[in-house]
């Protein structure tokens, strides 16, 4: 940052945004990350899985992958039915 | 040995053209016999950048399917020695464009004795584009200072490393030189664009060289001529330069710091 802006309290130069945002996005996908396709085939073999234990509704069962800063959850969310 | 030289970028309208028309008549100039072909089928454009689009008779798919000769189609440079065009088809589909066809054609082009061998890329990561990838010796990736160019620019590179056959056979993998173009150096110092730095910082692929915004670009192309012809342009001197830094020749790099307009410039307008 030049002196003057330091002076004047400019905000960030967008460049500079450009850069963080691309390093981030750019690294997650070289991960082969944003590559999520497997998820349905996921959700389709944990329920005929848990179907054999529980009766579950196929909706009761929820996947879903979620970027945070370094990493990625996997989150499976089952909603078993109540005993009767 | 022939080398083939894939121009390519992923995202459209970035200046892969501008700069297969340019690079192919540098090393043509250098004494190359050299020749340049237009994947972009249905969207041939090559021709009027070299302007020889009143010379086109048959296309790259026609020799695909034997209905013309190699000879019969590659349309002789008029500017220049040592150069040939094969322009793409306008009016057939992108599938008519098989891999063996193109392998065939390239094949064909070695045996003729070309040293250079530039395949212009259409646009994006389909068929077009990875047929005109799949063969690369080396592969020059445009890149203009803005996000969404340097982002497709990691996918190209992503897709050569997937899909040409280099990589697919386990040879040693295709060269891979970064170009930035429309570069800016006014806004870069203003904080405004990305610096070349900054680009390859991100993208890890070493520069070939930056090729400034400029004027002389459209007048290029107007007058049907690459812009390298252009003697006293900053973007032919950046051009020639890249011919020298691909040719293993040391060249630092130029137009990419502020100059600031002199004060007849600023009194009297001017580029
Ligand atoms: N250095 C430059 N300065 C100014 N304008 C430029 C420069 N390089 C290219 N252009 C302009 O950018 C536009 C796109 O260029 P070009 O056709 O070479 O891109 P392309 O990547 O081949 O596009 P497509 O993806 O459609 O094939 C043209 O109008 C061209 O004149
Ligand atoms: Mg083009």
């Amino acid at each position: 940052m030049s002196l003057l802006s330091m002076l004047f309290g400019n905000k960030p130069k967008t460049a500079q945004v450009a850069k963080e945002r691309l390093q981030l996005i750019i690294a997650h996908e070289r991960d082969g990350g944003g590559n999520a396709d497997f998820l349905p085939d996921l959700q389709r073999e944990l329920i005929a899985v848990i179907s054999k234990y529980v009766k579950v509704n196929p909706d009761d069962i929820r996947v879903s992958l979620e970027k945070q800063d370094r990493y990625e959850v996997l989150e499976v969310n089952i909603v078993l039915p109540e005993k009767p | 040995m022939t080398r083939i030289i894939t121009v390519t970028s992923g995202k459209g309208g970035v200046g892969k053209t501008t700069t297969s028309a340019s690079f192919a008549t540098g090393l043509a100039q250098r004494g190359f016999k050299t020749a340049v072909i237009d994947f972009d089928v249905g969207l041939r454009n090559l021709d009027l950048i070299m302007g020889c689009e009143r010379r086109v008779v048959y296309d790259l798919i026609n020799v695909i399917n034997g209905e013309a000769t190699l000879t019969q189609a590659l349309i002789k440079d008029k500017h220049c020695d040592n150069l040939w065009v094969l322009p793409a088809s306008q009016t057939r589909d992108k599938d008519a464009l098989k891999e063996e066809g193109v392998e065939k054609v390239l094949a064909e082009l070695t045996h003729q004795g070309f040293d250079y061998i530039v395949c212009d890329s259409p646009a994006g990561i389909e068929h077009g584009a990875v047929m005109a990838l799949t063969f690369a010796d080396e592969a020059v990736v445009v890149t203009n200072p803005e996000v969404s160019s340097v982002r497709d620019s990691d996918r190209i590179l992503g897709i050569l490393q997937a899909k040409s056959r280099r990589s697919i056979e386990g040879r040693e993998p295709v060269k891979e030189h970064l170009l930035i173009t429309r570069y800016n150096p006014g806004r870069v110092e203003a904080g405004e664009m990305l610096s070349y730095k900054d680009i390859q910082e991100i993208l890890r692929v070493p520069i070939i060289g930056v090729v400034p915004e400029s004027e002389d670009v459209l007048q290029a192309s107007n007058q049907g001529a690459p812009v390298i012809h252009q003697k006293e342009s900053d973007a032919a001197l950046a051009y020639q330069d890249i011919i020298a830094r691909f040719l293993g020749e040391e060249k630092p790099l130029r137009f990419v710091d502020y100059v600031k307009p002199g004060i007849l410039k600023r009194l009297f307008g001017g580029k």
